[in-house]
């Protein structure tokens, strides 16, 4: 068997920059745990449907699962543990999952708040069903969603509160 | 003075680990060790198969790899079948499988050869070299075909039926034969499955230096795991250390263990001498991993002109899948559960229990429940609607009223203890659910839908829950010299907010503030005798084991503090961890209290000192007394005589389009007798979770097995989960 050929990838996440070897196959979900030590994304699919592996690309939404890692090199990536402020306080999506009981097992936790952190950049003030949709593409098996909702609503007030 | 905490809305402290993404689930141990190994396990992809021979020769030719294992490589008990972890009398026919298939597989998805690899791609590699000759046979899937029984699942089971069990109160099928109306109705159940977002998974590292073996695994109960570990790999209990970490989620199929790579992670860091993990995917989620559900009920049910059971007999048929690992608690969940809040008069049922080349069945959520309540609330309808009365006037006929508890069914329930309801006021209940959904007013809203051209209808569910099942639990509660209290309890949490709730009680009943308990769960290092977290168990059992043991500790306390402040054990009151004289100046601290309880030769810092051998203590009197021991201590058991039993009712309204069978929920409303609530935003926040999947088995779910037996929808494209 020939040995995989490895390939130097400097991802830039959460504002450090790390410098890794994976072969050209690995995920940028498992660059992000196991060679980064990031292991707050989590992978609860490895098809791109849960949800649970979302981290910002770039700022936009991206699962990780569904990404090499040798393809993110030249993009900022931001896990769910870069949302906390500097201070290393709660970011307002965070506080409000907290504040509105939105996890339970905490697995799928990670997607929801990158996902709805880029959510609310674009829609501010969501309308209910605008929250509802702004988290239609993560799973949770724990919540029944109803506080996840809540979370959303309470996000934005403290957001716009702090605006 | 301190809140009281019990039954306040206290925000989890596990979330703060869990939002900043700093939880530990069991993929994420030894991420950074550079020593650890990873594992792949091939699967079968037949249902039926005898395995002609197993050729791994390609395999260890793959750089990376390490190891390979098949049956043939097993020894002692490893080589034996996994245990069967529940018996039953009436079990006649139990099957286990093996931790890696020997001769013949009897599911996609039975685990045939187990590979460990420098990483888990390498892995995966190495199992897509192992050549495997099958002999096909043809498989058993579905209960059609499990009855018909053309064809077995199993050699030595002629007609595919693990279990007959029948239990009868009165003689329900003369008293149907004597009642002035019967009804006979057919239904059916699909199999669904827990799925929980965090699949299985198992860690172990063999400490050589001390002979040590620590095995980490997503579990809901890991005494359960660490008996079976030490059992298999022939390791005194005392060598096994099992931890339960984070757990993204169970619902059940994590109670069922130990899982081939259980078994296997260990025998292979053992072996190896290298840590190794193991973490399933999706796919191995859902055609390895237990489901549940499937189940055909026949009922024939007698009444009277009011619509109260004469008599109830129900046969059913349920689909354990190719092994029985779990028993029948299932089916029995099933026939005892099935009464809900009524009485029958005259109850019989009697079930089957078989055998398909599907992945086994083990407790998913309600385990059995949701089917019984289904298929007695479906009659409660077939009669209302044969005698054109009100659904909720059917079942008020039939509830056991307030002043009939404890009430007792003449069955034997799931803990192999009598079914006696302990308490509930269902007419209650039923009273509050009609006001919240709109029971009376529904027909003047189908009416103002209907002009705008609208279909809504309304149904509603009662159910009564067997809860806090034995045999026990139980706590140790340890005061720290720095008035910080450690708790410990042997059961498993996954999302439940045991380290937030199990804390609110112990704050309450040791006068310490609710930031001062630290609460560890399912780790055996810290409590070894436990049983486990399944059937809304945990609140009834470690929350009362640890009241008892939080109790225990304090009486220790005020005798301590009573000395040190000479005062009577009677004029002390804790509160925010200090004892002090009620009416008085007089306190010490509880972290004081548990340096005097402790009683030493060599001080470790200043607090110390006043415990060292020159400053307490009655020279005439040996420092710990003959019936005392030293440290600020409690440890005690819950073990109740029987379960106790909850209770609850749901109503839904729903508009449907007959055009494309959407189905939108309006309304829906749960009535939930849960007792003394510890934490109300845990609690709601469970019930929300256990209605999005009740209405993802009714609306979304289904385990689609085709005729060969390959699950067609194993993944979460296809699956439709809500």
């Amino acid at each position: 068997m020939t040995t995989e050929q490895l390939h130097d990838v400097r991802l830039h996440v959460n504002g450090s920059v790390h410098e890794v070897q994976v072969p050209a196959r690995r995920l940028l979900s498992d660059a992000l745990r196991h060679d980064c030590g990031l292991t707050g994304t989590h992978v609860g699919c490895e098809h791109g449907v849960c949800g649970a592996c979302t981290v910002l690309v770039d700022g936009t939404p991206m699962r990780s699962c569904l990404m090499l890692a040798v393809s993110a090199v030249d993009a900022e990536i931001t896990t769910v543990e870069g949302l906390t402020e500097d201070d290393g306080s709660l970011s307002p999506v965070q506080q409000a999952f907290s504040d509105c009981h939105g996890l339970q097992c905490g697995f799928c936790t990670p997607g929801f708040l990158t996902t709805i952190t880029a959510g609310l950049r674009e829609t501010p003030d969501p309308t209910e069903d605008e929250a509802r949709e702004m988290i239609s593409g993560n799973l949770c098996r724990c919540t029944g969603y109803q506080n996840i909702v809540k979370s959303v609503l309470r996000a934005s007030e403290i957001q716009r509160g702090q605006a | 003075m301190t809140t009281k905490m019990f039954g306040a809305k206290v925000p989890r402290v596990e979330d703060q680990r869990f939002l900043r993404g700093q939880g530990r689930y069991v993929d994420d141990l030894l991420t950074d060790d550079p020593r650890l190994l990873h594992s792949a396990v091939l699967r079968s992809p037949h249902a039926h198969a005898r395995i002609v021979d197993i050729d791994v020769s390609g395999v260890l030719d793959v750089e990376g790899v390490v190891a390979v294992w098949t049956y043939d490589d097993l020894t002692g008990a490893m080589a034996e079948p996994l245990p069967l972890l529940i018996p039953h009398p009436t079990l006649t026919h139990g099957r286990t499988q093996y931790a890696l298939a020997k001769d013949e597989v009897n599911y996609v998805g039975e685990a045939i050869a187990f590979v460990v690899a420098v990483d888990r791609y390498v892995a995966e590699d190495a199992v897509s070299r192992i050549r495997v000759d099958y002999e096909y046979l043809e498989p058993v899937v579905g209960i059609a075909a499990a009855r018909a029984a053309e064809r077995t699942v199993h050699d030595d089971v002629p007609d595919n039926v693990g279990a007959r069990m029948v239990q009868e109160n009165g003689d329900a099928r003369a008293a149907i034969a004597k009642a002035p109306h019967s009804l006979t109705l057919d239904l059916d159940v699909e199999r669904s499955a827990c799925t929980p977002m965090e699949g299985r998974g198992t860690v172990a590292r063999w400490d050589p230096d001390t002979s040590r073996l620590t095995v980490w695994s997503s579990t809901q109960t890991s005494t359960g795991v660490r008996g079976c570990v030490a059992a298999k790999l022939g390791l005194d209990l005392a060598k096994v250390d099992v931890v339960t970490p984070d757990v993204g989620g169970g619902f059940g199929v994590k109670i069922n263990h130990p899982w081939p790579e259980e078994l296997l992670v260990p025998l292979a860091a053992m072996t190896l001498g290298r840590p190794v993990k193991f973490t399933e995917d999706r796919r191995e989620h859902f055609i390895s991993s237990a489901h549940e559900r499937a189940q055909q009920h026949h009922v024939e049910v007698g009444f009277d002109d009011e619509g109260r059971l004469l008599g109830l007999n129900v046969e059913f048929w349920h689909d354990h899948g190719a092994y029985t690992p779990y028993g029948l608690i299932v089916p029995i969940i099933t026939s005892t559960q099935l009464l809900g809040p009524y009485k029958p008069q005259n109850y019989r049922v009697a079930f089957e229990s078989l055998y398909t080349n599907t992945v086994i069945v083990t407790p998913y959520r309600g385990a059995g429940r949701p089917q019984g309540c289904f298929v007695m609330e479906r009659t409660m309808d077939a009669i209302a609607a044969y005698l054109g009365k009100d659904r909720t006037d059917v079942r008020s006929a039939n509830f056991i009223q307030p002043d009939e508890f404890p009430y007792e069914h003449g069955l034997v329930f799931q803990d192999g203890r009598e079914l006696t309801y302990d308490s509930g006021d269902y007419p209650a209940s039923l009273a509050k659910l009609k006001e919240l959904v709109g029971w009376d007013e529904f027909e003047d809203f189908r009416a103002e839908m209907a002009a705008q051209g609208r279909r809504v209808g309304i149904g509603l569910a009662c159910y009564v829950e067997g809860t806090g099942v034995g045999p026990y639990e139980g706590a140790h509660v340890h005061i720290e010299t720095s008035g910080k209290v450690k708790v410990a309890t042997g059961l498993t949490t996954q999302g439940q907010g045991h380290q937030t709730a199990f804390a609110q009680i112990v704050a309450d009943t040791l006068g310490v503030r609710f930031e001062d308990v630290e609460i560890t769960t399912g780790d055996t290092r810290r409590m070894p005798y436990a049983v486990g977290t399944f059937a809304s168990r945990a609140a009834v059992m470690s929350g009362s084991a640890i009241h008892l043991a939080a109790l225990r500790a304090k009486e220790k306390a005020l005798r301590i503090a009573a000395e040190a402040l000479e005062a009577s054990e009677d004029d002390l009151e804790i509160a925010d961890g200090v004892v002090s004289v009620r009416g008085t100046d007089a306190s010490i601290d509880l972290g004081t209290v548990a340096v005097l309880s402790n009683p030493l030769r060599y001080a470790f810092d200043e607090a110390s000192k006043a415990a060292t051998q020159f400053s307490v203590g009655d020279p005439g009197k040996p420092p710990v007394a003959e019936d005392d021991e030293p440290g600020l201590e409690g440890k005690d058991f819950y073990s109740p005589p029987r379960s106790t039993f909850a209770n609850g009712m749901h109503a839904v309204i729903v508009e449907t389009d007959p055009d494309t069978a959407e189905i939108r929920i309006l309304k829906y409303a749960v009535v939930h007798d849960c007792g003394h609530l510890i934490n109300p935003m845990i609690v709601e926040g469970q019930i929300h979770g256990g209605v999005a999947q009740g209405v993802g088995g009714a609306l979304y779910e289904r385990m689609a097995y085709d005729e060969s037996g390959q699950l067609l929808n194993a993944s979460f494209m296809d699956f439709l989960m809500p």
